[in-house]
């Protein structure tokens, strides 16, 4: 463990602080402590529009009676701030309670399965903006239709510090860097857009391994693809899913429905199926907050759990649901490391960390080649889903049609549309190839960072949501 | 709250020559209950706070914000503006908005005795929503949520150029997340009530409207594609304007990213159509005194029988444009500049309520939830597709219930396929009012 001199607030001042978050009977009490710095460079138009900088720091402090939860934060982390938060945090035992508990805090090194080389505060600016400038050039070299180009720089440091009334007290460093690039192009068809973005959880040696110019120059070619973009078919049709963005089909169709919160309520279609084949026996579900690098990857989970692999779905048999600290409880068993919230004024929920498809053994090319009349999806966008139903919608935002077993004309943009326990028994084809991309996650108006990935897949038939005749 | 405007003007006052500095000073307090099968789930209250500084210098732009009101904080913050500005490209339009002498509209949006409604009062309505929501009809299966939530805000704003402005307002709602079932089949339903006092908010009003709508849709199967007209329930046709009014931004509209640019006076929709924006309406959820950089808030007419009068813009935006400001900045807290946004769009209504529409379309669906807006619509190419559920219109009266279905068109020809908008105004959380319009010729897709 870090030495309690670079602690964000020191041991005896948090234990202090949960003794008192339990003094009114409190089962159990929780400190979170956060401390976020964040840069963002804006390049619109030509022009670095602006550099964005700024710190937010604060604690949320959480106690628990029986299945009530009290929840206070503050922006003081003085102690006298800290046990004012616990005080109001406390207010909802209301039995009395036996005064203030001694905690005794055990603190506890998880090493990060992120490497960060260059921490991006010890960063010139102007290699940041840089990067941006490089980008739009590259961009607008790509064809004289690309008229605008929008790139965004961001990075953040988020320490982190957790301990709780089990004797928990653990740090964490998160270290993020992330670089996209919009491209408007202008013709005959109208305006198209194309966007790509390069995300992942370390520091700013990320654009020594990854160039700006292929992130723009890809932005730019999917608006340009779009120039000569039919419109998409109305209808059911067979399915191709390129590897990588296809990640969202899972974390939309069966993710949400996996996570215990919406188990509990019996608002998913996945309550009590565990053990029932709920898949194609293609399909192997993994949530893993340990990926190196990726988006959703930390030490420990906003609760202070260490992150974990947890299999969700094997060989298309449901073999568990994503747990946090309070649904575990209940359950008597332990948390999966899936306790998340966007900063220290949220609550924690049951949330995803990287959730991916395990590769097969079909050629990427041969599931393309056997379809006769379907749509290549080479690019999904943002989905979204009632788990309660299983019914879901995703975005396609570069398509295309496949005749004849081979991939021909581009298709403007459109939602597809399916019921996630329907959809996963019709997958019919999953490849050896993988690749991930980042995402941010919305739950309860709670924003986190998450990662989506998958093989090339097929799925025998989904709801073209276009305009065209089938 | 005289300390957040003196805080403002204190950082503003530290301009230094040739430099414009602007203060945000924001504050809020809220209290959110949630209540699960009859009990408290979780209670949370807090207050929030933060500046966020920009300085704009020889055309150069920089912003920096820090999340607390410590004046020392705030001062590192205007230093690191200071230097931020010095990695922007020169921008001629770059500035701080000037005081343009219109005077803010008299509105009352804080309650009074906000700063102290008792907790107990919020949880017992979170409680008999609870309750009214079970109670609503016996497939209710689950009442997933009933929540209680309000925010007491108050924003404070001072510039070098001369802008002093304040702003404070209180916003309640309540909200239920129902599940009905019968058998193997379940369908959903949210119902809300908003208000900027605890006395606004109607419970019955929020459980029967999430009862009705879970339960309208028992019994759905997806449908045959074809083309039809769509009835937009008041919430879709909300979520609707709100897309439109990206495409509205004098800047987007700069640009050149916006499916309405280079278009001003030409008829880009049915005549029946005429879309304002007028936050100084008081019936509005969005209704506001003063932007985001301290201007009055002012009504502004975009659409006027179909035709494109105009588009929104601040000060930036304005420049860029060769316009005014039409106070239309906005920004999501202490934490960013602003930006150009809608507050209180409305469609002018119509003459017949929702079953005149009905009668009128004949055949056709009623859209009752729309998903997938941010990943099937675009203000830019005008593509729209999303996902629906709904109840199908037979003979002018509604028929039986539909899911898993897209409906697909275009934002352009939607506009000009409008036959009928309703009389049934709802404002609604968020920056439109919604009523019952209708759209002829979209592509229905399902099995």
């Amino acid at each position: 463990m870090a030495s309690s001199a670079t602690m964000l607030v020191e041991p005896d001042v948090v234990e202090a602080t949960l003794a008192r978050a339990l003094a009114r009977g409190g089962e159990f009490a929780e400190v979170f402590v956060e401390d976020r710095r964040s840069t963002a460079i804006s390049l619109d138009d030509r022009r670095v529009e602006e550099l964005s900088s700024g710190r937010d720091r604060g604690a949320g402090i959480r106690v628990v009676v029986g299945d009530t939860t009290g929840f206070a934060h503050t922006a003081d982390l003085s102690p006298s701030g800290l046990l004012a938060a616990a005080e109001a945090a406390s207010a909802v035992a209301r039995s009395g309670g036996p005064g203030p508990r001694p905690v005794a805090l055990e603190g506890r090194h998880v090493p990060s399965p992120n490497r960060v080389d260059l921490l991006p505060e010890t960063v010139e600016k102007a290699r940041k903006v840089a990067l941006l400038t490089r980008a739009d050039q590259a961009a607008r070299a790509a064809g004289g239709a690309v008229g605008q180009v929008t790139a965004g720089y961001g990075d953040s440091r988020r320490r982190i510090l957790v301990a709780n009334s089990d004797g928990v007290l653990v740090e964490d460093d998160q270290v993020r860097s992330r670089l996209s690039v919009m491209c408007v192009a202008t013709g005959d068809t109208g305006l198209h857009t194309g966007y790509d973005s390069l995300a992942h959880t370390v520091g700013f040696e990320l654009f020594d391994r990854h160039a700006a110019e292929d992130v723009a120059a890809e932005a730019a070619r999917r608006a340009l693809v779009k120039l000569k973009a039919r419109p998409a078919p109305s209808g059911v049709l067979p399915v191709v899913i390129k590897s990588g963005t296809g990640g969202i089909l899972f974390h939309e169709a069966c993710g949400h429905g996996l996570e215990a919160d919406h188990i509990a309520k019996d608002a998913s279609v996945y309550t009590g199926r565990l053990g029932d084949r709920v898949a194609s026996p293609l399909v192997t579900l993994v949530d893993d907050g340990t990926v190196t690098d990726e988006w959703g990857t930390a030490a420990v989970d906003d609760e202070g759990r260490p992150t974990q692999r947890n299999v969700l779905i094997q060989d298309g048999v449901l073999t568990d649901y994503l747990w946090d600290h309070l649904r575990a409880r209940k359950e008597r068993r332990a948390s999966s490391g899936n306790g998340r919230r966007q900063s220290y004024r949220h609550l924690p929920m049951v949330r995803m960390t990287n959730t991916y498809l395990l590769a097969g053994d079909a050629e990427p090319d041969d599931l393309v080649a056997s379809t006769p009349r379907g749509i290549y999806v080479a690019q999904l966008g943002g989905g979204q889903v009632n788990t309660a139903t299983g019914d879901f919608v995703f975005g396609m935002v570069e398509a295309y049609l496949i005749e004849d077993g081979r991939i021909t004309e581009p298709l403007r943009d459109a939602n597809l549309i399916g019921n996630g326990p329907d959809v996963l028994h019709k997958i019919d084809g999953v490849a050896n190839d993988f690749d991930m991309c980042p995402g941010t996650c919305g739950k309860d108006g709670q924003s986190v960072p998450v990662g989506c990935g998958q093989p090339t897949l097929r799925i025998s038939g989904v709801t073209i949501g276009g305009t065209a005749g089938a | 709250m005289p300390e957040l405007i003196d805080l403002a003007e204190r950082i503003a006052a530290d301009a230094r020559p040739g430099e414009q500095v602007e203060a945000y000073v924001g504050w809020q307090r809220d209290t959110d209950v949630r209540v699960y099968d009859g009990d408290v789930e979780s209670l949370s209250a807090a207050e929030s706070a933060g500046v966020g500084i920009r300085v704009v210098v020889g055309g150069r732009q920089g912003f920096a914000y820090v999340g607390d009101l410590d004046e020392p904080h705030a001062r590192e913050a205007l230093a690191e503006a200071r230097d931020n500005a010095t990695f922007a490209t020169v921008d001629d339009h770059a500035g701080l908005a000037h005081p343009d002498g219109v005077t803010p509209a008299d509105l009352q949006l804080w309650a009074p005795g906000a700063d102290t409604w008792p907790t107990p009062d919020k949880i017992a309505l979170a409680l008999d929503l609870d309750r009214a929501a079970r109670a609503g009809d016996p497939r209710i299966r689950q009442v997933v949520s009933a929540d209680y939530g309000d925010a007491l805000s108050e924003a404070a704003i001072a510039t070098s150029t001369g802008i002093r402005a304040t702003t404070r307002r209180t916003t309640c709602y309540v909200s239920a997340d129902v599940v009905a079932g019968t058998g193997d089949e379940t369908q959903t339903g949210v119902g809300y009530s908003v208000g900027r006092d605890p006395s606004d908010l109607d419970v019955a009003v929020a459980a029967r409207d999430a009862v009705e709508r879970a339960t309208r849709l028992l019994g759905a199967t997806k449908p045959k594609s074809t083309t039809l007209t769509v009835v937009l329930d008041p919430r879709v046709t909300a979520t609707l304007l709100a897309i439109l009014s990206g495409a509205l931004s004098g800047e987007e509209a700069a640009k050149g990213r916006s499916m309405f640019a280079g278009r001003l006076g030409e008829q880009v929709g049915a005549g029946l159509l005429t879309l304002v924006d007028d936050p100084t309406d008081p019936r509005a959820f969005g209704a506001a005194r003063v932007d985001a950089e301290g201007l009055a808030c002012r009504r502004t007419v975009l659409v006027d029988g179909g035709r494109l009068t105009g588009f929104l813009y601040d000060t930036y935006s304005a420049r860029l444009a060769g316009a005014a400001s039409t106070g239309s900045a906005v920004r999501a807290g202490f934490k960013s500049g602003p930006g150009v946004g809608a507050r209180a769009l409305s469609l002018t209504p119509g003459h017949l309520d929702r079953d005149a529409v009905l009668r009128t379309v004949g055949d056709g669906l009623l859209v009752q939830d729309i998903s997938g807006v941010h990943s099937g619509v675009s203000a830019v190419s005008g593509d729209f597709s999303v996902g629906a559920d709904g109840l199908l219109v037979r003979d002018g009266a509604i028929a039986e219930p539909v899911r898993e279905m897209t409906i697909a068109s275009t934002l352009q020809r939607m506009l000009q396929a409008v036959v009928a908008v309703g009389n049934d105004v709802e404002w609604l959380p968020g920056n439109a009012a919604g009523m019952t319009v209708a759209i002829a010729d979209v592509a229905m897709s399902g099995a």
